[in-house]
């Protein structure tokens, strides 16, 4: 049903910006259209009158009433930063990644 | 996102009126509103401006693996009265989606966002355009709004290293996340188009009718100087007459209302010499430059901006109730232009003393320095006149001073009631302005008071008499101008605190001259 190229799957890596080799483009080709094509059974189940779903949970309007909660620290938001300065989150130059 | 990755460089223009005697503009504009409400978008964490860096964050909005989001009940209904103030429709049942990309002002690698179920569309606002320098007459412009709908702030970067501060250069960035999940409302407009040579003007007026609107609906700050309301503006040009849009061009970040004029204007002219070359317009997000006037390449269009929108699996739809939307309807406030010209005829202000009041942002505290007994002229006159330069020398606005409409209103009561000349009054102002207390405690505390008794008057008339016999001999052969210098004078005598009418009377009664 389904088919993916290689190409294709190059530019969802692109996207995902997860590095790809080119036997591994190969291989996920085949098996994401292979993956596609089980999801696809659901369209021949699913009638016209059946929406499509994106939650399992019949809710709707699940809000919280607008008040405030303690946040963390400053020092606990960055306790796991790779890099910090002058209590703000130090991220690589971001130009390089163009 | 800015990125700027080409030299800046003047380009070639045309002349405006040139421009549009070949082609028609069409605008497109897209608003970003912060919304005021205490609490972040999708978590408990404040939304107040200026706090210390990266205080108010928490698992949500820092993007930590297995923290789940849950949406502010009042963004939503926030969302919902914009929608309804611009005659939109409101959805009976939308989504989020996740906008999928990666740059580091938000953690989440994603923004919350509504992709194509938003919670209002199909609206219009009419515009009305005020007569311009050229002496084009005023116009009404109806805006149709394509969509508003819900999503988040992104953080907020510095860049580090290199000479300009800018992104192009930097060695690193470093990244703050108290505005990361800011509620934001995102209103997009139609394309406009048959403004011809208005067409900046329009936009301008658009902005700044919105920002009245939002301001009355009190959902936002729409300080623009602050980034609470941000303009991006799309601009494209057709010939004349013909009938297929012309590629599109975003200038992004146009953050005063003077901007968004001039930033279409030029884009407007730009444009022209790039189609008049025989050339293309490349479609390409641009940045405005305040100083300069001019817009510089930002970022093409590229593969990278397939954001892979999909439904966001952490949140259920918003279903707002037909019950819900038409409580919220009864909340609308009075359209503020219908508003203001209520309130014009009321007060018997002139259309120049009314914009002087709608630009220094102070409709509703004369409106309350009114109701607290002053008179319109009086309220006017403090709120537009003294108290606005002290809020511009602050950089605060008039509403912000400490000053409340009921002092002004006391502060009218002394000047009225002949406790307090204008200059005493100004300085009781300082003082209620520096939190010494109100009017009446002030001029208590500093001395300020106009002497009532003619005994200390009547003295320091005959003082200044005997001085100055010789303008005394000029007043009473009839020159009764020349007593201006002797009142002058009896006002010094008395440090300012006499009533400078009475010492006129005064000094003509003495010299047996009649006023």
């Amino acid at each position: 049903m389904s088919n993916l190229s290689r190409d294709d799957v190059a530019h969802v890596a692109m996207l995902a910006r997860i590095q790809l080799e080119d036997h591994e483009l190969d291989r996920l080709a085949g098996q994401l259209d292979q993956i596609v094509d089980w999801v696809g059974q659901v369209n021949e189940v699913a009638a016209a009158d059946v929406p499509p779903m994106s939650h399992p949970l019949p809710l709707v309007n699940v809000t919280r009433p607008d008040e405030v909660r303690p946040s963390l620290t400053a020092e606990q938001a960055l306790a796991n930063a790779p890099d910090a300065e002058d209590g703000r989150f130090g991220v690589p130059r971001i130009l390089d990644e163009e | 996102m800015t990125i700027s990755t080409r030299p800046v460089h003047q380009e070639d223009t045309v002349p405006y009126d040139e421009a549009l005697s070949r082609y028609e503009p069409v605008m497109g504009l897209e608003v970003h509103v912060e919304l005021n409400t205490a609490t972040k978008m999708f978590c408990g964490c404040a939304a107040t401006f200026g706090a210390e860096p990266n205080t108010q964050t928490c698992p949500v909005c820092l993007g930590l693996p297995g923290a789940l989001p849950v949406v502010n009940a009042t963004a939503v209904e926030s969302a919902i009265r914009i929608g309804l103030a611009l005659n939109c429709t409101i959805a009976e049942w939308c989504r989020f989606a996740r906008k999928n990309y990666f740059y580091p002002d938000m953690p989440k690698n994603f923004q919350t966002s509504q992709y194509d179920e938003p919670i209002a569309f199909d609206g219009w606002i009419d515009v009305e355009v005020p007569a311009n320098e050229a002496g084009e007459p005023p116009f009404t412009f109806r805006v149709e709004v394509e969509r508003a709908h819900m999503e988040e702030d992104t953080g907020k970067s510095t860049h580090v290293g290199g000479s300009t501060g800018r992104i192009h250069g930097a060695d690193y960035s470093v990244v703050d996340y108290n505005r990361a999940g800011i509620p934001l409302i995102e209103i997009v407009t139609k394309p406009m188009l048959g403004a011809g040579d208005r067409a900046p003007e329009v936009a301008k007026a658009y902005v700044s009718t919105l920002r009245d609107l939002l301001r009355a609906l009190d959902v936002s700050d729409v300080r623009m100087e602050q980034g609470s309301m941000r303009c991006d503006a799309n601009v494209s040009l057709m010939p004349v007459g013909a009938e297929v849009l012309g590629t599109r061009t975003e200038t992004k970040n146009v953050n005063s209302l003077r901007s968004v004029e001039r930033a279409i204007r030029y884009e407007i002219t730009r444009h022209a010499a790039i189609l008049d070359a025989g050339e293309k317009i490349f479609q390409e997000t641009r940045h405005w430059h305040e100083d300069t006037g001019i817009t510089t390449a930002g970022r093409p269009k590229s593969d990278a901006d397939d954001y892979r929108y999909f439904p966001e699996p952490d949140l259920v739809p918003v279903a707002p109730s037909r019950e819900d939307v038409e409580r919220l309807r009864g909340t609308l406030p009075e359209n503020p232009a219908e508003r203001r010209r209520r309130l014009q005829a009321a007060w018997g202000y002139t259309d120049l003393e009314m914009r002087d009041v709608v630009n220094a942002g102070a409709v509703e505290v004369i409106q309350d320095t009114v109701a607290s007994g002053a008179s319109p002229a009086a309220a006017r006159k403090w709120w537009t006149g003294d108290l606005a330069r002290r809020a511009n020398a602050q950089g605060v606005a008039v509403t912000d001073l400490g000053v409340t409409p009921a002092h002004v209103a006391e502060l009218d009561g002394l000047v009225t009631g002949g406790r307090l000349n204008d200059s005493m009054a100004r300085q009781v102002l300082e003082g209620v302005v520096a939190g010494e207390g109100g009017p009446a405690e002030v001029a208590d505390a500093r001395g300020l008071e106009l002497v009532q008794d003619d005994g200390a008057l009547q003295a320091a008339v005959e003082k200044v008499l005997a001085a100055n016999p010789d303008v005394a001999e000029k007043v009473r052969g009839g020159k009764v101008q020349a007593a201006g210098a002797l009142i002058g004078q009896v006002m010094k005598e008395m440090r300012g605190q006499a009533d400078a009418a009475r010492a006129r009377e005064l000094i003509l009664a003495t010299l047996g001259v009649d006023a």
